[in-house]
């Protein structure tokens, strides 16, 4: 009975074409706007996900505090420096620790100059670094200690058109504040774009050209198994503040656990969905609306037709829901398009990501649940707009319908 | 004829309240029908024919009296149990034929089965049956838009008959009509009155129709004034 009442819905949905488009628009528009962003932020999500699982639980990282990147504190006293990372190495829980020097500097290969990001480590730590950047050499080889003036290159430097006109090769040189550097290897592609334009060399080649003193961008620390990371990661701060001759609550640097990293990023991510899911909703109450003025106009133009049905022996509670049936599926005609739109956006998105920008950060990930859920509600919404002119309809005198003109 | 009454009108009122005033259609009214026969009802235009005739099909309530249909009282019937009684009970014919246009000539036929719950192969094959009774059975898939007013009334009448219903209720079947197809109508009905059984009341201008009928039932302000027996 239920599929009779479908096809009476159905044709009467057919038969007000272009009303029945126009109403659905308003709930295709809010559909499509959520699953594009929801598939986008989930995919974005997901990545992030992934690439705080190569940086690992068990990382710390210690940083000035600063609001530029790293490696843009300048006052003397704030700067983090080797004894700094000497001691946190000495730290109990510590397993290791690696210091970084980022400075960004002008590039030269042959005749183009570029301001590039410039990673100096130690040359035995680069290997480290390679895991947690989930990348490999793929030509040439890593750093090795005893290198001077030499680099390693991100995957970008050896694209054509990408960085340089003509990509760098191992065995290619450029100049770094007037000094060649020797490329020796270059990495694979990551997820980053931006870590893939950097070029890495030894720190204290990199200390020598710059003239920079004493300085560690950046320190990422790896906690021994067995010890717990946040109470490793408060016992650095404290004794860091100590170390420092700082004052509690003053400290000139900040100590994070990659899981407080990640936290802060789900949080922010938070927010941008909550907003996102509010605009959405409002996109959808007006879809809502639509479907509500729709229907009443429907209820309006069929009241003969409820009339006759009446006549015929239908029960208040038939015409209710064939009445529902009609506004969610005016609800759900619109949330497949919907679905089917956002699909679009999300893969289009996706591409211009990948093709225009560089990043396998931005994808579309459609989970079943925003597939079907976005349907299940969109036919909800369609249904709940529908209520009251159903309500309506199922409540008018057989006489009084028949008798309308 | 064996007569056993299948309705009975007594002292029926409907008034109904236009605004502040109060406007009484039917005044009083009685009437028994018998069952198997073909009732005609005449009056001049507002005498209270319609009215009548709808509250015999459960499609309104009067506003004092009783209306039996086989020993019920529709007065005391509530929303549901009136829907079962039009839906069962009674098949009706309107002048406008009242079909919906949206839906084929056998979806039509097919609705009021729906609204009893009746398996989907059930229907299709008893309105297809119903259609070609009708002589429609080469239209099943035509919509009303598609059909001439004739072949539209025998739409609503294939349709009246889909849950086998005792009482014919048809209000100026013809009236829509020209006269040729107007006599092929009144053949129809009467033809499924005396071969199927069914009671067929019919309320008409047309003395000519009414003439057919087994008795005349006459009509003048809300009352039913004289009833004569076919001549
Ligand atoms: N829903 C209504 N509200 C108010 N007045 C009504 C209503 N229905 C009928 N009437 C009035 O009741 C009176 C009887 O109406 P009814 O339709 O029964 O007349 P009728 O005998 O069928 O007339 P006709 O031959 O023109 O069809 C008329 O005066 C009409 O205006
Ligand atoms: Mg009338």
């Amino acid at each position: 009975m239920i599929f009779d009442y479908f096809l009476l819905s159905f044709k009467s949905i057919r038969k007000r074409k272009l009303r029945s488009w126009l109403t659905v628009i308003g709930i295709f528009i809010g559909i499509a706007a959520v699953v594009s962003l929801i598939s986008l932020g989930q995919g974005l999500q997901t990545a992030i996900d992934e690439q705080f699982q190569q940086l690992g639980k068990d990382k710390i990282i210690i940083q000035p505090i600063t609001l530029g990147p790293p490696g843009s504190v300048t006052s003397k006293s704030l700067i983090l420096t080797s004894k700094d990372l000497k001691f946190i190495e000495n730290i109990n829980g510590v397993e290791w620790a690696i210091g970084y020097l980022v400075k960004s500097d002008q590039v030269q290969f042959k005749d183009e100059k570029k301001v590039e990001f410039i990673i100096g480590m130690n040359p035995s730590d680069l290997t480290t670094n390679l895991e947690l950047q989930g990348t490999k050499i793929i030509e040439g080889r890593s750093l090795k200690n005893g290198d001077k003036f030499k680099v390693v290159v991100g995957y970008n430097h050896g694209v054509d058109k990408k960085i340089w006109n003509r990509g760098i090769k191992v065995g290619d040189s450029v100049e770094i504040e007037g000094y060649k550097f020797k490329v020796v290897g270059r990495f694979d592609k990551t997820s980053n774009p931006l870590e893939d334009g950097y070029l890495f060399v030894p720190k204290d080649t990199l200390k020598e050209v710059l003239n920079t003193g004493d300085e560690e961008s950046q320190i990422v620390v790896k906690v021994q198994q067995g010890y717990d990371v946040k109470i490793v990661a408060d016992a650095i701060k404290e004794k860091l503040r100590r170390f420092r001759g700082e004052k509690e609550n003053q400290e000139t640097f900040q100590v994070s656990t990659s899981e407080q990293i990640l936290e802060s990023f789900n949080n922010i991510f938070g927010i941008i969905q909550t907003v996102l899911a509010g605009i959405a909703a409002i996109s959808l109450l007006v879809g809502g609306i639509g479907i509500m003025n729709t229907m009443y106009t429907s209820v309006l133009e069929r009241t003969r037709d409820i009339g006759i049905m009446k006549s015929i022996g239908a029960k208040n509670s038939d015409i209710l829901v064939i009445f529902l049936i009609e506004s969610g599926f005016l609800g759900l005609i619109g949330g497949a398009i919907g679905v089917g739109i956002g699909y679009v956006i999300g893969k289009g998105v996706e591409y211009a990501a990948v093709n225009y920008l560089g990043t396998t950060l931005l994808r579309a990930v459609f989970p079943l649940y925003l597939t079907v859920g976005s349907l299940a509600f969109s036919f909800f919404v369609g249904s709940i707009a529908g209520l009251l002119p159903a309500i309506r309809a199922s409540k008018l005198k057989p006489v009084d319908a028949l008798r309308y003109e | 004829m064996e007569k056993r009454k299948i309705i009975e009108i007594k002292d029926v009122w409907k008034i109904y309240q236009l605004d502040a005033v109060e406007y009484p259609a039917l005044r009083g009214a009685n009437l028994d029908v018998y069952r198997g026969e073909f009732l005609a009802i005449m009056g001049a235009s507002g005498s209270g024919k319609s009215t009548m005739l709808n509250s015999v099909g459960a499609l309104d309530v009067p506003t004092k009296g009783q209306v039996l249909l086989e020993g019920i009282d529709i007065s005391t019937l509530d929303e549901s149990e009136l829907s079962q009684v039009r839906g069962r009970k009674i098949g009706f014919v309107f002048q406008a034929f009242n079909l919906i246009n949206s839906l084929s000539a056998l979806e039509n036929v097919m609705l009021p089965m729906t609204f009893q719950n009746i398996q989907r192969s059930i229907k299709i094959e008893k309105a297809t049956r119903l259609l070609n009774l009708v002589g429609l059975g080469d239209r099943l898939n035509n919509t009303p838009g598609e059909l001439s007013g004739g072949e539209r009334q025998r739409v609503a009448i294939a349709r009246s008959l889909a849950n086998d219903p005792e009482v014919i209720l048809a209000d100026e079947p013809t009236g829509n009509l020209d006269s040729k197809t107007g006599k092929e109508i009144l053949e129809l009905l009467k033809r499924l009155q005396k071969e199927q059984g069914k009671t067929l009341i019919m309320v008409t201008h047309d003395l000519n129709i009414a003439k057919q009928a087994d008795r005349i039932a006459q009509l003048s302000d809300g009352k039913v004034i004289k009833i004569s027996n076919k001549i």
